[in-house]
């Protein structure tokens, strides 16, 4: 793994003077894939929200390959054009094909040739496995095949790091797999990626890395294996437990389903 | 009757010429007006609220006194048809950016910022991926619009445009058959204004049909 590439120092994000990240620290290297883990409402979503520009931030700064990602700097959409994102609840372009909604930006902000992008869109929407959807209505889709093409979206792009938050937290259980099973396969290729996820297992397996964010800062951050096993701060525990108990509860009820 | 019906469909030609253009132009204003307000852009976005305030809240007559009547006085000379067009655009213009306006704050948020996280810049993310979603829950509203204007037109014969009230106004005063000239007047307007009304709820039938929806 190479040097960092995303650099997060300090950061201080408040909404309405109610302060959510405090002085949060974090850097990524190229080609790591790092997981965010935390409670509910502790500013996972908000802190992804930043590293893309969409909010502004009232402290400290986030460099993209030394450039600062900021919401009103000049340079923003070329920076955001490396900065790859992939949204909970997919957010297709309704009023546009699938081809359309891959090629749109690419060939509109970034002038690449229409021939070559949608012969890209072609291969990455056969790899995701819904080659002949090309010229579908987002409507038209399952929620899993949407957020594929919001992943295969992003990745015409060619972005230098990839955002996800929560992308399988809308979709149907037995949908969940075939999208977790397209950011594995990035992962395996070295793609940067920061993941928000509340699915352990995946978690656990695609991680290079995993950061527990609480009380707007980073309190715990360790290789998967130790978090998941030996959890050294006891909110992590605690967060960990809360899952194990959910998951426990899940089990007996599916035993006394059938 | 059939002596007059001539004189009608001429002043139903003028009311439709000078309708259509006014319309067209409208719509022009309440797209631009309404891209200002929906983007912030500062300063255009103070200028364009007091537009719409100013055209929603005088009647057509007098802004159409104003243009024909009261700018001669510092020199400007209209022709009539020119001040019709220019006075129904100045009211519709508002009409329209409301209703666009209306229909672009409709567009979740959050696609915006997922056209942005692609690099768009604020024009390109409107002009791809706002405004044509707004289009089409702004049809209804729209068409309610464009009805409205038609019927506006009717104030035209105010500031002598030979248009649909004005030949009637005119035959009740040389005949006085006011009946006759009244009864024309009402066919020549369901004539102008049921298709559009009707081509109104097809059209807003077909979009809801082709509904987007996630
Ligand atoms: N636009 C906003 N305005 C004001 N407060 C906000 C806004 N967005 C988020 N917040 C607040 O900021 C905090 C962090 O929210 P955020 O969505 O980042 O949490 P999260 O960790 O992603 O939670 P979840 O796991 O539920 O998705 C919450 O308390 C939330 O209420
Ligand atoms: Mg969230």
């Amino acid at each position: 793994m190479g040097q960092n590439i995303l650099e997060i120092v300090d950061l201080v994000k408040k909404y309405d003077g109610e302060t959510i990240l405090n002085g949060l620290n974090l850097q990524i290297r190229k080609g790591e894939v790092v997981v965010v883990l935390g409670p509910s409402g502790c500013g996972k979503s908000t802190l992804l929200r930043c590293m893309n520009a969409l909010e502004s931030i009232q402290g400290g700064q986030i460099l993209l390959e030394g450039m600062r990602v900021e919401k009103n700097a000049k340079n923003i959409t070329l920076i955001r054009q490396k900065i790859g994102m992939v949204f909970q609840s997919y957010e297709l372009f309704p009023h546009k094909t699938i081809l359309e909604n891959i090629t749109l930006a690419p060939l509109h902000v970034q002038k690449r040739s229409q021939s070559q992008v949608q012969e890209e869109a072609c291969t990455l929407l056969k790899r995701v496995g819904l080659s002949g959807k090309e010229n579908a209505y987002p409507r038209q889709l399952s929620g899993g095949q949407k957020q594929r093409v919001a992943i295969v979206r992003a990745l015409c792009m060619h972005p230098e790091i990839m955002l996800f938050d929560e992308v399988t937290a809308a979709l149907d259980p037995e949908m969940v797999r075939e999208v977790l099973d397209v950011i594995l396969e990035l992962a395996n290729e070295g793609m940067t990626m920061v993941i928000v996820t509340h699915e352990m297992q995946f978690a656990r397996a695609v991680a290079d890395r995993v950061v527990f964010l609480e009380g707007g800062r980073i309190v715990e951050e360790s290789d998967p294996e130790t978090f998941f096993t030996h959890p050294s701060s006891d909110r992590a525990k605690a967060f960990l437990q809360t899952f194990e108990f959910h998951k426990e509860r899940q089990n007996h009820a599916e035993k006394q389903s059938t | 009757m059939r002596t007059y019906a001539p004189m009608y469909v001429e002043a139903a030609l003028l009311t439709l010429r000078i309708g259509t253009t006014g319309i067209l132009l409208s719509v022009a204003v309440g797209i631009i007006c309404s891209g200002v307000l929906y983007n912030r852009v500062p300063v255009l976005k103070g200028i364009v609220s007091a537009y719409v305030e100013l055209s929603r809240n005088t009647p057509l007559l007098v802004q159409l006194f104003f243009l024909y009547f009261g700018l001669p006085k510092i020199g400007i000379r209209l022709s009539g048809q020119m001040c019709g067009v220019i006075g129904l655009t100045f009211l519709g213009g508002s009409y329209m950016t409301e209703a666009f306006r209306s229909s672009l704050e409709a567009v979740e948020k959050i696609q915006y910022e997922s056209a942005m996280s692609l690099g768009m810049n604020s024009v390109q993310v409107f002009r791809y991926v706002i405004f044509p979603q707004a289009l089409a829950t702004a049809v209804p509203s729209v068409i309610a619009n464009v009805v409205f204007l038609l019927k506006e037109t009717s104030v035209f014969s105010g500031i002598a445009l030979a248009d649909l009230m004005y030949v009637a106004k005119d035959l009740i005063g040389l005949y006085y058959q006011t009946g006759e000239a009244l009864l024309m007047l009402v066919i020549a307007y369901l004539v102008i204004l049921l298709p559009v009304s009707l081509l109104g709820s097809v059209l807003e039938r077909r979009l809801r049909y082709a509904g987007f929806g996630n």
